[in-house]
């Protein structure tokens, strides 16, 4: 049973050791054919400016600040998603009125909400306002989905047995709702670190990822450029691997009467 | 408790009367049995006494302030817990092991942690009605609660809905009179196309 579901697990997963290292072979020749390092540093020199940035506190420090933004942004916009669209699922009047600004935030580019987000506020927090914004239309479009779509028999049969409010939300409603969540979740998470990274680029706060982005740019330090690129897909990773494990385990909590 | 009373209930659909007029007393106590061939409205009166639906006219006695607990026409079952945490979801006071004892009766013993949606369509349908009597009501509102059964296996839980229901307020639904037989319903009201 257990080989059955890991030989499973093995088929499902999308990423392939042997086509990284394809990529990477593919990158190394395109970077020995053009023999020049500010155009494309190859994988080893990137490798070894990483080596050389990790050894450093400045490196770690300028995670830990993005990091914090970015996971901050992700969170809040979650916890207010969800909210938002509880309260919209339940009352007409607040769906009606949210949905044009969700319509809003889903279609406005995120260069316009990055330059007014600068002439409003300063860029210290910039990733948390931009990652919440682009998370927040993701969260509520897909737990309202999941709403709407809860088992209406289900909740009839709550009803006629009296079962607390607490107890419909959290044994009909929310194993109905987790799944669109899940997915939700899954398309955010990508899109606050591609918007939040790319709002501290635009804003160069200082001690961020994008400071560092920005000044590689300057300077046209692509090995340093492509070091900090492979820690950001690093850190997203790490952030969606975390953010699964809690789900995970809320599936689990939620399976326990 | 009180008798349940219906006065002339009437209740349409997109202009299709589904009820006309319908009176009736259920007895408080007793099993009342509830006959009438398909789209004869069994389970649209059924839903006005769960409260679902509004009679376009008529009254009802007697029902406000009842507990209800009900069999449906589906298991209404949550498929990811198991039959003891969908039966402990509504009533959590109740010990676990009272629970299987109640499962073994009916033949479920063996798979009380298994999630629903592994278990057998009748195994479900058991757990469905065991949902049902294991609650703490004043009316029983059974749609159809044996269909699906094998007959061993129906003969075997409508003795134990009778006995665990016996003193209640019961509403049987059901095309096969032998079941209200078994259920021993003091009265069958037949329920005409309208």
């Amino acid at each position: 049973m257990i080989s059955i579901t890991a030989a499973k697990m093995e088929k499902k997963r999308s990423i392939r050791i042997w086509a990284v290292l394809v990529w990477l072979l593919i990158w190394q020749l395109a970077s020995m054919a053009l023999n020049k390092e500010f155009l494309l540093a190859s994988p080893l020199r990137v490798l070894e400016r990483l080596g050389q940035l990790a050894v450093t506190a400045n490196f770690w420090a300028s995670i830990g600040f993005s990091f914090l933004r970015i996971a901050g942004g992700f969170f809040l916009a979650a916890g207010a998603g969800i909210l938002s669209a509880t309260l919209s699922a339940r009352f007409r009047r607040v769906q009606e009125l949210l949905s044009p600004l969700i319509l809003a935030m889903k279609t406005i580019p995120v260069a316009s909400f990055i330059i007014l987000a600068l002439i409003w506020f300063s860029s210290r927090n910039l990733a948390v306002l931009i990652s919440f914004l682009m998370v927040l239309p993701v969260i509520y479009t897909n737990v309202l989905s999941g709403i709407q779509a809860a088992d209406k028999q289900l909740l009839e049969m709550g009803k006629v047995f009296g079962l607390s409010a607490g107890r419909t939300i959290r044994y009909l409603y929310v194993p109905e709702v987790l799944p669109f969540f899940r997915s939700g979740c899954n398309i955010a998470l990508g899109l606050c670190w591609k918007s939040g990274i790319a709002a501290e680029v635009i804003g160069v706060p200082q001690g961020s990822i994008g400071e560092h982005l920005q000044q590689a740019k300057i300077y046209l330090d692509t090995p340093d450029l492509l070091a900090w690129t492979l820690v950001i897909v690093l850190v997203c990773i790490t952030f969606e691997k975390l953010v699964q494990l809690l789900l995970n385990r809320t599936s689990k909590a939620l399976e326990r009467v | 408790m009180q008798d349940i009373i219906l006065d002339r209930i009437s209740k349409s659909f997109d202009g299709k009367k589904v009820l006309q007029d319908f009176s009736a007393t259920f007895p408080a106590g007793k099993v009342s049995c509830i006959m009438a061939p398909s789209g004869g409205g069994k389970t649209t009166l059924l839903r006005i006494l769960m409260g679902f639906e509004t009679p376009d006219s008529g009254q009802i006695k007697g029902l406000n302030g009842l507990k209800k607990s009900a069999v449906f026409q589906e298991d209404r079952l949550c498929a990811h817990l198991s039959p003891i945490a969908n039966i402990r979801l509504i009533t959590p006071l109740l010990a676990r092991a009272d629970v299987m004892k109640a499962m073994t009766t009916v033949g479920l013993q063996g798979c009380e942690d298994q999630p629903v949606h592994e278990l057998s369509g009748g195994m479900r349908r058991r757990v469905a009605i065991l949902r049902a009597l294991l609650c703490d009501y004043d009316i029983l509102l059974l749609d159809e609660p044996f269909k699906g059964l094998d007959m061993e296996t129906k003969s075997r839980v409508m003795q134990d809905t009778a006995r665990r229901s016996a003193g209640r307020t019961v509403l049987l639904v059901t095309h096969d009179a032998t079941e209200a037989e078994a259920m021993y319903a003091g009265q069958i009201i037949l329920l005409e196309n309208n």
